[in-house]
This record gives structure tokens, sequence and C-alpha cells, in this order.
């Protein structure tokens, strides 16, 4: 990988010359990589977004983009489409005539401009409907619209602010395959924002989780699920089952740690902060074992089953373990469910290389 | 097919279910009627009563036939295209006319209304009334004529015939400088002296001046306004709104503080050495007075649905058209500009309207050449007292308005007009 396509280098950003929205920001982004910035509202992502796209200035710092300098770049000639959360559709232009705006500004021929634009609707399956106002439109035309026009005039880079904020989940889901599938035919480079951590998971290369204006972690979406680097990555991306203790001794990647309710566990060093300091060990439940597995294990606690939910394929157990009720195993439903009734002990356990050691965070 | 279908439909209790619906409707109906009547009985007897009753008055003219019934009726068998006087028999009728009327005081009445067609009918109406109480016998045409002279005209017969029927287009007529000959014809005034047509085009020049104007200072503020916080954009509309606090009195009498010859304006001009002392700068009692004083009493009226439609163009629609690649100012023409149409139209047609029917501004900052044919309306109702001239000229207004009204709709539509 040679000099990457989009860099942010020591990227500050403040509104009020008190508080900085983005603290230090260090991110570099490869030419046709598809990265997410993803975070809680108020996190510093959208406003990345937007120094990218030109519409905020950085306070500090250089963003660089396919080589050059973006800093005194306005939009306009920065080159870089983009999809706004409720799409910025122009009501009163037809979709074709929405289409053609970019490739007008450009002074395209109107032949050529006739043959992109079809070909940008053709994309979205939308062919048939270039004469339609956009308020015509449903809410998933109207951004397969919004797509389409971000993609018409081959901008270096695509940038898009929570574009499938609006929609209901089902299509959601379906135009977050679309987006990802134009992404890999085109090979184009998108920066995507997004609050849902589904659907970055689904599209995403990369994930950058934003939170406090600094980026937590970035990796891509495995490596963020199965190896959170601190206590918010592992809690911020899917479920996550939670003990607290202290670290008593740390050996290499292992460490021992003694639990609120007095159990000792082993666990992987990851972000504590070493013998003596608080701990928060993160086990995903799907890594939790019942049963008969439980004797493969590196660690074994005893469980009160509290609650039972059935969701088809799994059941979602809630448990009491070491003095916290809010445990929960996913069990598959293939598997013999004989004692998991509320109220029953049971016996779990998990290997250790699955629980990880992070730091304690403030609001635990 | 579907309406025999619709009709088979039944409720329960078997009555056709539009029946029953009906009945179900009626209630909420009638509470809809009771919400509305007190306005709707404030208006017809405040509004549409007097207003149906001034435009009557534009084409009533039942006095004549009132006070000279006799006259009238002796007139019929009169050709009044012959250039010969009427015969002796009208001269009788007028001369008893005339006494009845001398005894209910009314003579000086239908000379009044005659006067509007003719001058000089008041006064002979007034002096008649005694005189013709002194004929006694006849042959009354002699007689008539040797009281005035004007009574040997065929022109005054020609009058008191044209304006007998009970409706008359006179007034009309009048109203856009125009007359009916005793032959029928109508014939138009000279140019210069047609006052009203004359108020009328500048009524509606000086209007769309001003609407410009108020566009012109008003869309950026709105786009300001718009473009704010919350905080500072309810500060601004504060702002704007701050001088429907104050009297429009108080607010057109300072411009005549700040604009006249001795004024603010000028002193500071003469102060500064742009203007000689000899130079200074009729900006007041002449049209640049009424445009000025109108332009900012009427802002507020293009400013509120100019901000209120702006309010509803998302910020985005700029931001996504300079980054398709659009330079600032054709994103702002091509993109923010369309979508404030409506609001322009309707602060353009509110202020229009409003400028159109303006009375106190151009009547005090006018002078001569910056009143309106409202200003004239004013004059015929309160000092010449020719209420159905007044209500004609209404009338026309009130046509012209509407005409810029279809006008408007045909060229922008009205559906796409917004207020709010």
């Amino acid at each position: 990988m040679g000099d990457p396509f989009v860099r942010f280098q020591e990227v500050q950003k403040s509104y009020d010359g008190e508080t900085l929205v983005v603290k230090n920001l260090n991110l570099d982004i490869a030419n046709g990589e598809f990265l997410t910035m993803l975070g809680p509202s108020g996190s510093g992502k959208t406003t990345c977004l937007m120094m990218l796209a030109g519409f905020e200035t950085p306070t500090h710092g250089k963003i660089v983009l396919d080589g050059a300098p973006l800093n005194d770049v306005p939009p306009h000639k920065r080159d870089i489409g983009m999809v706004f959360q409720n799409y910025a559709l122009f009501p009163h232009m037809t979709v074709a005539e929405n289409l053609a705006f970019p490739l007008k500004v450009r002074k395209m021929g109107k032949a050529e401009i006739e043959e992109r634009v079809q070909r940008a609707l053709d994309m979205v399956q939308l062919g048939p409907f270039g004469g339609r106002r956009p308020m015509q439109l449903s809410g998933g035309q109207q951004q397969r619209v919004a797509v389409a026009r971000a993609l018409v005039f081959d901008p270096k880079l695509v940038l898009m602010d929570e574009p499938l904020g609006a929609l209901d989940k089902q299509l959601r889901e379906q135009m977050q395959f679309e987006i990802k599938h134009i992404h890999d035919n085109l090979g184009i480079t998108v920066v995507y924002v997004t609050h849902d951590q589904s659907e970055a998971l689904t599209m995403s290369n990369r994930i950058a989780v934003f939170n406090d204006g600094i980026i937590q972690q970035l990796a891509p979406p495995a490596d963020l699920y199965e190896r959170p680097d601190n206590a918010f990555v592992a809690q911020f991306i899917g479920e996550n089952n939670k003990l607290t203790g202290k670290v008593t001794a740390a050996d290499g990647d292992r460490c021992s740690v003694e639990l609120d309710s007095g159990e000792k566990v082993t666990a992987l060093s990851i972000s504590h902060g070493g013998v003596g300091q608080k701990t928060m060990l993160s086990i995903r439940p799907e890594r939790v074992m019942i049963g008969d597995d439980v004797k493969d294990c590196d660690v074994h606690v005893d469980a009160r089953v509290q609650e039972l939910i059935y969701l088809g394929d799994h059941i979602r157990t809630r448990l009491t373990v070491c003095g916290r009720d809010d445990f929960v195993v996913k069990i598959p439903n293939s598997t013999d469910r004989a004692g998991l009734v509320p109220g029953n002990e049971i016996s779990l356990g998990w290997r250790t290389r699955d629980c990880r050691a992070l730091d304690m965070p403030d609001n635990l | 097919m579907q309406n025999s279908a619709a009709d088979a439909i039944v409720t329960a209790d078997g009555k056709p279910l539009k029946v029953s619906l009906a009945k179900a409707l009626r209630r909420q109906r009638m509470f809809a009627l009771a919400l509305v009547a007190p306005l709707f009985i404030f208006v017809a007897i405040s509004f549409i009563i007097p207003i149906a009753d001034m435009l009557f008055r534009s084409v009533e003219n039942g006095i004549v036939e009132e006070i000279l019934p006799q006259t009238v009726k002796a007139l019929e068998s009169w050709d009044e295209t012959s250039g010969e006087l009427p015969d002796e028999a009208v001269y009788a009728a007028m001369v008893a006319d005339l006494k009845v009327a001398r005894k209910e005081r009314t003579n000086t009445k239908v000379g009044q209304r005659l006067n509007y067609e003719r001058s000089g009918m008041s006064s002979l109406f007034r002096g008649a009334g005694r005189k013709a109480s002194r004929i006694k016998e006849p042959p009354y045409k002699e007689q008539l004529i040797k009281t005035d002279k004007d009574w040997g005209k065929v022109v005054t017969w020609q009058v008191i015939k044209q304006f007998s029927p009970n409706l008359t287009p006179g007034y009309y007529l009048a109203a856009v400088d125009a007359m009916q000959t005793p032959e029928g014809d109508i014939r138009f005034e000279d140019s210069e002296k047609a006052i009203h047509t004359k108020l009328f085009i500048r009524t509606m020049i000086m209007s769309v001046v001003i609407t410009l104007m108020t566009l012109l200072l008003g869309f950026p503020i709105a786009y300001l306004i718009a473009t704010q916080p919350a905080k500072i954009g309810n500060l601004l509309i504060i702002l704007v709104l701050l001088p429907f606090w104050t009297s429009l009195l108080v607010r057109t009498t300072s411009w005549i503080a700040l604009l006249q010859q001795q004024g603010v304006i000028n002193d500071i001009l003469v102060f500064v050495g742009i203007i000689s002392e000899d130079g200074r700068l009729a900006m007041i009692h002449n049209a640049t007075g009424s445009v000025i004083a109108m332009t900012h009493i009427l802002l507020p009226f293009m400013v509120l649905p100019l901000y209120s439609v702006m309010k509803t163009v998302p910020p985005t629609y700029m931001r996504a058209a300079t980054s398709l690649g659009a330079h600032p100012w054709p994103a702002f023409w091509k993109v923010y500009f369309p979508n404030t149409v409506p609001g322009i139209g309707a602060g353009a047609i509110l202020v229009f309207i409003l400028a159109i029917g303006y009375y106190i501004t151009p009547e005090l900052v006018g002078g001569t050449s910056g009143t309106f044919i409202s200003n004239r309306i004013a004059f015929h109702i309160q000092n010449s007292l020719n209420w159905g001239l007044a209500a004609a000229l209404g009338a026309v207004l009130l046509a012209i308005v509407l005409v810029f009204y279809l006008l408007y709709d045909k060229i922008v539509g009205i559906d796409n007009m917004k207020l709010g």
C-alpha cells in the first residue's frame, strides 16, 4: 500500500474555542476502501466528515486527498460526492435534472450528460424514473437517486452521512447491500458515517469507532467485534457481558483478576491499568458455554437463571453471575435446554482467550 | 356498476349507508357552523353589506327620477338628438316638480347630483327652486327660460334625460375619465385632463416599484434570519416586527422629519458637502417620499412570508449543490432561489395589494405627485361627497387587483404561494 488516499493529520476541531469536538485525529484511508465512522451522537464523526467535505474547517491539522492538501480548497472544487442524511434532492428539479446538475456545472456536452444520467439511473435500477420529481418517489427510491447523484460525476471520493437513517428496517438492510455492491463494482473510496453498528459491520472494510472526539479503535469489523481494544468499543459494538474486578497479577498476555464478588479468574491482558487497578472483563454472550461444553472451559462459575427469552433461532438467557444479574448467554435452539428454568442454579464457563481484561469505564 | 353497488350498501338497521353517513356527519357540520357563525355574522354586517352597498352606489341613480318624476316622464317623448328644446309639457312638468322639490328642499340635491355631470347644474337648480315657485301659469317654457337662460340650452335637458334612468354607467365612465355624449357615444377626456387614469397608472407603477423595493431589501434580511441559529433568528424577527408596535402615523411622520428639505438627511448631506445649501433634495411630499415611506412600512409583509418559506428550505440543499461542484453563486440561483419562489410570490402579492389601496402614508407624504387613487377616493367620500364616483373608483381598483391576482395565478400559480 503506497501513500494513503485520504489522510487526516493531527486534525482538531473546536466550535466554541473551549472544547474540542475532534481531538487530534490521525486517520489514513486507502484507495478503494469502504471506511465507516461509527460512534454515538456527539462523538465527532459527522464533524470529521464535514471537514472532509469542506463544510467545516479544521481548527488545526491537515487533511490530504490524493496527495493534495484540502485545507484551502472550497467544497465545490474538492470533487467529493456526498449523500446527505435527508438526501437533499432538489425538489424543483426532476430526478434526471438532479443527476444532470453536477454534470451541467462541469459544462459537459448535452449528449454525454444524457448518457451518464441514464447510466447512473440504470445503476440504481431507476431507469424509467428520470422524469419524476423526487417527491413522487418513495423513501428508498429517493435514497437511490441521492446515491446515483453523488456518483454520476465520478468523484474521487464519496461521503455518506447516515444515508439510511430515514428508511425502515427492511429497506435499510436491502440498501446496505446495494450500496455495498455499488462500492464493490465501481471500486470507489467511500467514507460512511453511521451510529448503527450493524450497518457498519455489514458494509465496511474498516470501521473507525469514535467517542469523545477520539478514534477508540480502527479495525476491520471482525476484529472490532472479537477483539475490542477497550471498554468503550466492547460495549458499543454488539452485546457484551461485563464483570468488574481488580488485577492481582499480570504475566505476559495473561492476567489474574479478583472479581468484586471474590472469584478469581484469568483473562487476556488488553488495556487494564496494571496490577492493583480496577478492570472490566468482557466476554461475548455467544462465547459462554453451558452444559456438557463447560468441561472444555478454562474458567468455571456458578450461575442462577433469571429469565429466558425465546428468539426462535436462539434463546437469550439472563443469569446472575458473580454478583451481576445482567449476564447474558445466547443458547442455540438445538441444545438440550433441560435445567434452563428461571431460578435454577447451573454451571457455566468460558475460555481464557475469550475473556478480555479492559480498562475500567467511568460509568461502572 | 360502482354506483349501483354503492347504493346497495346498507347499514345494520337497513338504511342506505349514505343516509346514515350524512346523519352522522350532520352533527359535526352543525358544530362547525356554530363555531363560524359569530364571525360570519360580524363580517356580513361590517364588511360584506357595506361593500355591497358601496358597489351598488356606483351604478345607482334613483335621485333624478325621485325628485323630478313628472319631468322624467315628460322627457321620455323628447328626442334628445334632434337639437331642439323640449316642448311646453316638459317645462310645465319641470316647474311642477321644482315647486314640490322646493317645499321638500330637495332641489339642491338633484342639482348637486347633476353637477357631477355638468358644472353649473348645481346653481341652476338652487336658483330655480325659488324662481319656479313664482311661475303660476303657462307658458312655462318662456318664463322658465327667462329665470335662467340655461333652461333654454338643449344640453341642460340632455343631461337631465341622460341621467334620469335608475341605473347609470356614468360613474364608471367618470372613473376612467370618459363620458357619454347626449348622442350615446363614449368620449374620453384629453390625456392631460384624464386625472383618474393618470392616478390609476401611477398607483400601479408605484405599487410595483414599492413591491420590488421590499423584495430587494427584504430578501437578504429574510435569508439572514432564516440561516441564523434560532436564538439570533428570533431576535431578528422581533426587530422586523418592532415597527408594528409603533403607530403608523408616527412612522410616517418620522419620515417627514428625516426627509424634508430642512430635515436630518438633507442637513447631513449639506454638512458633509455632497450637496450645496441651495441644492437640498426634495425627498418628501412627492413620489419619492411615498415610495420610501411605504417601502419601509410594508417591508415586514415581504420579510415574513419569505422568512417562513426560507425556513423550510434545508441548508443541506446549498451544501449538496456545492458538493456536486457548483460555485456558491450558481448554487444559490439554481438551487436555493427557486425554492424561495413561493415566498416571493406570497410576499409580492401581499405587499402589492396592500400598496395599491394604501391611503394614510401617501396622504401625508405624497404631496401632489405621490398620491394614490385611494386618496382620490377619500376625497370624493369626504370632500366632494360624490359617493357614486368614489364607489366606482373603488370598484375599478378592486377589478385591477383581481386582474393582477389572476395574472399571478396564471404565471406563478396561486397554489405555489406559501404564507407559512
